[in-house]
């Protein structure tokens, strides 16, 4: 095992695994490939040889363009699929189910829409075992957190997108996971909507200090955001380059910073190597389509 | 965090035409109760015309009131049924001797419907496995399975629930095994994460998400319950209002196969009316705009 503390390490190989490893975090991917296989037999390589680590209570952000598997990245790292080459390791251990002590959140929330907000928070600890009561009030305490106090008996229907966005936070943030997997989370709202999410997210991160990684294809976003950005090759993907963002923290709200000059400096860099993936992909694209037609 | 971004937009201002919104809603509710009159007024208008035109081609000799029956025949004959009873008991029996077996092939059609219509969306090695003896069984006009039904469990009330209990059973459990086919993969894959196990993801995920299909089959269900049970007591049984129409059909009573048909029809209508206040129930969650919209166009 490489990462982390002896300490954290230790509590790690307890006796007790029913539970997330502490507060550890970390995730590892080496030499990961995945590759799909449809049931016609055709094989897809989605992503070939990913090396990819992100510290604990490190925020890291994913960019690329579209198909090149960031997505597949997380489900790995989520343990809902296997890497068909490589190893996965989250806090240390390797990934051969479920990940221990990770969430998700999901492009389009993931909440269930029979229940309320309530119950939708409360599923985590639930699911855990916590008695019904108990999980509910802590519930109640996320929605607090998350601004939606008095919300509590609505259905995710009749939310706004954002609020919306908030439930599905404070449901993947009640398990305070080691690990916090992120999906285009806010790629459905509103631009204003967006940037207070955002802001918001930095504060509800810097609470638990999980390892994030934020999948996303806004590069202003993920700078804005993230300690390191990593950009992935158009498909199958792999690491292209790997980015520190030094911006001081606390950030403040996005908007302001964004004309930093070192974050300009930042963009432009990060751009340079993220275009010619993003032209690859287009031409691929194009010319696709045109050998349909012919 | 501030709530700015969450209250209730507000309502946009109305274009009005020298009339105060007050005004606007008062008319636009007056068209709306007028609208509900007119329509209420058109559907009196064709029942009266015919039963009017009915009972008058019967009294006239127009039709043949021993072949076609006549509106107040049909109530003479109820009348009597529900005074003298029938040659097996009286009326009220037989009504609820055909209730009983309905609701009772009901309940054993929803519940294995949905049983096995989530084993089998749940474990699709078991699904390919069953699928094609489930298909022909289905594709058997499942009617004709009452005479064997009859034959097996005799004239009395098990046959016929049987029977209704089939009919009910491959309608839901075909709408159960696709909504669980259908359920959202993330929805399944949150729950995974957040640690549920299988049996709570089918528990509070999967089964959930496949009771709006359920429920949009049991309408269905039960029209075919009650099918079930009247065609049971047709092919044999010694109560029921099934055997009421036979017996009214053997002796050429027309006022009979009616009467027995209309009560048929209210019961039908009743039980429709209980399962569209259990939807209502079961469904709060979903939002207005995927139900029947209740809102008509101002």
């Amino acid at each position: 095992m490489t990462l982390t503390t002896n300490g954290s390490l230790a509590q790690s190989a307890g006796p007790d695994r029913s539970h997330a490893p502490g507060r550890i975090g970390g995730i590892e991917l080496r030499n990961v490939t995945k590759r799909f296989v449809t049931p016609t037999g055709a094989a897809m390589t989605a992503i070939r040889n990913i090396n990819l680590t992100v510290e604990p209570g490190q925020f890291c952000a994913v960019v690329g363009p579209t198909g090149c598997g960031k997505s597949t990245t997380l489900t790995l790292a989520a343990g809902l699929e296997m890497p068909s080459a490589g190893t996965v390791r989250v806090s240390g251990q390797e990934v051969t189910g479920i990940t221990k002590g990770a969430s998700f959140v999901f492009q389009n929330d993931a909440l269930l829409p029979w229940k309320p907000v309530l119950d939708n928070v409360a599923l985590g600890p639930m699911f855990k075992g916590m008695n019904k009561a108990e999980a509910k009030a802590r519930a109640r305490d996320w929605l607090r957190t998350v601004g939606l106090a008095g919300f509590e008996d609505h259905y995710p229907h009749q939310l706004s997108g954002g609020m919306r966005k908030r439930v599905s936070l404070a449901a993947a943030l009640i398990n305070e996971p080691s690990v916090l997997l992120m999906d285009e989370p806010f790629s459905a709202l509103d631009v204003q909507t967006r940037a207070i999410m955002s802001n918001e997210l930095l504060t509800l991160w810097d609470r638990q200090k999980p390892s994030v990684i934020f999948v996303t294809h806004d590069l202003e976003e993920a700078i804005g955001l993230a300690d390191k950005v990593v950009v992935i090759t158009a498909g199958p993907g792999t690491v292209k380059a790997e980015f520190d963002i030094d911006l001081p923290r606390p950030r403040g709200a996005l908007q302001d910073i964004r004309f930093d000059k070192r974050f300009l400096e930042l963009y432009q860099n990060i751009w340079e190597a993220l275009r010619e993936e993003v032209q690859q992909t287009y031409s691929r694209a194009a010319q696709a389509s045109q050998g349909g037609r012919a | 965090m501030t709530m700015q971004d969450v209250t209730a937009p507000q309502e946009a201002p109305r274009i009005d035409q020298g009339k105060d919104e007050a005004t606007i809603a008062a008319e636009a509710r007056a068209r709306h109760r007028r609208r509900r009159r007119d329509v209420l007024l058109g559907q009196v208008a064709i029942f009266v015309l015919i039963v009017a035109g009915w009972q008058i081609a019967a009294m006239t000799g127009f039709i043949d009131p021993f072949f076609f029956g006549s509106p107040a025949g049909i109530v003479l004959r109820l009348v009597d049924w529900a005074q003298h009873g029938t040659a097996y008991g009286s009326f009220w029996l037989q009504i609820w001797v055909t209730l009983e077996e309905s609701i009772l092939g009901f309940i054993a059609g929803v519940v294995s419907g949905i049983i096995l219509g989530v084993l089998l969306g749940e474990i699709p090695y078991l699904a390919e496995v069953v699928g094609p003896y489930i298909k022909i069984v289905n594709a058997l006009p499942r009617i004709v399975l009452g005479s064997i039904f009859v034959m097996w469990l005799g004239l009395g009330l098990p046959s016929k629930v049987l029977l209704a209990g089939v009919l009910v059973f491959f309608v839901v459990f075909f709408n159960a095994f696709q909504g669980v086919r259908s359920v959202d993969r993330n929805l399944i894959s949150n729950a995974r994460i957040l640690g549920a196990t299988r049996l709570q993801v089918v528990r509070h995920v999967v089964f959930p998400s496949a009771m709006s299909w359920i429920i949009a089959s049991l309408h269905v269900a039960l029209g075919f319950s009650i099918i079930g049970a009247i065609v049971g007591e047709f092919l044999g049984s010694q109560r029921g209002l099934g055997l009421v129409i036979a017996t009214a059909q053997n002796t050429f009573d027309a006022n009979g196969v009616f009467g027995a048909m209309l009560v048929i029809g209210m019961l039908a209508l009743t039980a429709e009316w209980l399962m569209s206040v259990i939807e209502k129930r079961l469904l709060a969650w979903q939002p207005n705009n995927t139900r029947e919209s209740n809102i008509q166009a101002l």
